[in-house]
């Protein structure tokens, strides 16, 4: 055929156009939906540097601190992220979280389950509930909005009501003594590189308290999960055939459908994946407070979404990025924790999460026009 | 065996009480460029709704390169090899060049169950495809928003095609183009024809569609005022059918053919 000396022609063009490309690639760093929320972080850590730089933030427990804030933020940002890039809200993160919390918490005290089952159980509900949020959205057409918004109400109330029927309570304690032998919960519960900071300690690098060990014991788990989870969605996103569904699915699912991208079955995994974030979230603060609490998570899903608006992911659908949204939840993480050390009313923090999110949404706004109109 | 790619025999379908197309026939060669010409409402997205899997026909039939076919699903029609492109072009503008391209269809590597999308393969594909209609894309990973209405076209023309179509289905490809982007486009499914696609060309232009089609049929009210070859009719002939003269102008083409029949 004629192609093939075409080809050669082309493929002379494109050697060409390799150096162009090199040039431009400080242009596509800048259009890469994550640099806001990266700028912001070295922003927020040039502030606290200079104004708490000297109280402790910066020691390993601080340090420890409002990772871990921003790792538990995290976690959830970045499932919630990935369901925005595909073009979807859920609002039932939040309950979603208490609800995890106590399919965790009534097995284990109250019908004498091992732990291990129960956090088994509860990821099977996760699994469930995302389920079945996907299937509802897809089938009726309704906004994922209305449709998450419904089962915030619905989740919360089914945990309120369950756990005063089986417990008479709002609170299931008594989870600390079950973790200690159990196989799998220092999954979510225990602390990482143990020896690293006990070493630290011993060359006197780091905090001791009176007996000697050191203040900040390790790392929390939450934190490799941020990290790990980050890895794995951003890999999905930019690296496999289901992450370019995703972006298809969100940025226009007329158009993805048409080309043969099963849209409905990435959406409902993309619910399943804010879920089972959810019960992530819930077993490292059940486990880590040894009780659950039936308004555990409360507003927790708006806090994951602004993560992600911070992180580069816009509002309807179709662009962010999962990196993004985990420097969002530290920029938040961060604030939240290192407004203690400054002498700034923590009343403020609620403010600064408001205006960091309008900025950011600003900004993207600003991003996506250049990013689909400008030649 | 037939020699026409597809075959569209006297195909209804109804909705409710709506006849959106009534005994319609319509027969597409290899190689050939059909233009279907119509007003609006005429009929003419149902129609290739039809021959794309989105609706069944009520009655009539359809036959794929000599079989009879019935699509559950515009996949059905894509696996025979029937592809549309329609007005909205399925691009995501907020998607790279690349990602675009391969929307669905990702070329993957790796070990079975761990299969990662092969963006390299992808990238270079995609480059050397809209080169070869001239499009230079300097960085396929630039987002389609970027790109001209008429680049974009291309783009999803030239998607269809390295897909294995062999019926290439275009939905007012040029209406939303001036004049040197329509003509790029119209160069393009040219080439496509020549290479020996069947070409549907649905359009409202006469001047877009008299140049590059072989044969022309023209919608109007459901019905079809008969497909026409290009030496048989002239672009003012077309343009008066489309115009409302249509029954008049059928009439008169009537009375020629039977006037050049008469003295054979
Ligand atoms: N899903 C449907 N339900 C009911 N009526 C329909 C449906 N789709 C099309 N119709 C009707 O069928 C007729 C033909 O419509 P169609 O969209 O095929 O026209 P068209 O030739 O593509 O027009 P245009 O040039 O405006 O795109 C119209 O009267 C339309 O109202
Ligand atoms: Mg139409």
């Amino acid at each position: 055929m004629s192609i093939k000396s075409k080809s050669i022609e082309t493929k002379k063009k494109i050697s060409k156009d390799e150096r162009l490309k090199r040039i431009s690639r400080f242009r596509i760093l800048l259009n890469r939906p994550e640099l806001g929320a990266l700028g912001g972080s070295i922003l927020v850590f040039i502030f606290f540097g200079l104004v708490a730089g000297d109280t402790g933030m910066f020691s390993a427990y601080g340090m420890m601190n409002f990772l871990e804030v921003s790792a538990n933020l995290g976690i959830i940002a970045i499932a919630a992220a990935m369901l925005m890039i595909g073009g979807e809200f859920d609002l039932s993160i939040g309950s979603m979280i208490g609800f995890a919390g106590i399919c965790i918490a009534i097995p284990a005290i109250y019908w004498g389950w091992p732990l291990w089952m129960s956090i088994i159980f509860a990821f099977s509900m996760a699994v469930l509930v995302g389920y079945f949020n996907g299937i509802l959205v897809v089938r009726t057409g309704l906004p994922s909005f209305i449709v998450t918004l419904a089962m915030l109400f619905i989740l919360r109330g089914a945990t309120l009501a369950i756990t005063r029927l089986i417990t008479g309570r709002t609170q299931v304690p008594g989870l600390r003594v079950l973790i200690e032998n159990d196989p799998i919960a220092w999954i979510f519960a225990a602390d990482t590189f143990k020896w690293l900071f006990t070493w630290l300690g011993s060359m006197g690098l780091i905090a001791l308290r009176q007996d000697g060990t050191p203040l900040a014991t390790g790392v929390p788990a939450s934190v490799l999960w941020w990290i790990g989870l980050t890895i794995l969605a951003t890999w999905i996103l930019m690296k496999t055939r289901y992450g370019n569904w995703i972006f298809a699915s969100g940025g226009d699912k007329h158009g993805a459908r048409n080309v043969g991208v099963p849209v409905d079955r990435v959406k409902i995994g993309l619910f399943i994946g804010t879920a089972v974030a959810s019960t992530i979230f819930a077993c490292v603060q059940v486990l880590d407070a040894g009780s659950a609490d039936t308004m555990r998570g409360t507003l927790k899903e708006l806090e994951a979404i602004a993560a992600a608006v911070v992180g580069g992911c816009l509002l309807t659908g179709g662009y962010g990025s999962a990196i993004g949204a985990a420097f969002g939840a530290l920029i938040f993480g961060t604030v939240s924790m290192g407004i203690f050390y400054t002498d700034v009313d923590t009343d403020w923090f609620k403010v600064f999460l408001g205006g960091m999110m309008l900025i950011a949404v600003i900004f993207n706004n600003y991003i996506r026009r250049k990013v689909t109109e400008n030649k | 065996m037939s020699n026409y790619l597809v075959e569209f025999n006297n195909i209804s379908k109804f909705f409710g009480k709506v006849i959106a197309l009534k005994d319609v026939t319509m027969k597409l060669k290899k190689g050939e460029i059909m233009c279907l010409l119509g007003d609006n409402g005429a009929g003419k997205s149902t129609l290739i709704k039809t021959l794309s899997g989105v609706h069944k026909p009520d009655e009539g039939e359809i036959i794929v390169e000599g079989k009879k076919t019935i699509f559950a699903s515009p996949k059905d029609a894509l696996d025979m090899g029937i592809a549309t492109v329609y007005q909205d072009l399925a691009l995501v503008s907020l998607m790279s060049v690349t990602r675009n391209f391969f929307m669905g269809r990702e070329p993957q590597k790796g070990l079975p169950g761990l299969k990662t999308f092969d963006i390299d393969k992808a990238n270079e594909i995609a480059s050397e495809r809209m080169g070869q209609i001239g499009i230079d894309v300097r960085d396929p990973s630039q987002a389609v928003g970027t790109m001209s209405g008429g680049e974009r076209q291309c783009l999803a023309i030239s998607r269809a095609i390295y897909f294995g179509a062999k019926v290439l289905i275009l939905d007012e490809p040029t209406s939303a183009l001036g004049v040197h982007q329509a003509s790029v486009v119209l160069k393009y499914i040219v080439k496509a024809a020549s290479q020996g696609l069947g070409v549907i060309l649905i359009t409202h232009n006469v001047h877009h569609a008299y140049p590059v089609g072989n044969r022309f049929t023209v919608l109007n009210r459901g019905k079809s005022l008969g497909t026409y070859s290009k030496k048989d009719i002239s672009r003012e002939k077309l343009l008066s059918m489309m115009a409302g003269g249509e029954e008049l102008s059928k009439l008169e083409v009537e009375l020629k053919e039977m006037d050049r029949i008469s003295k054979i």
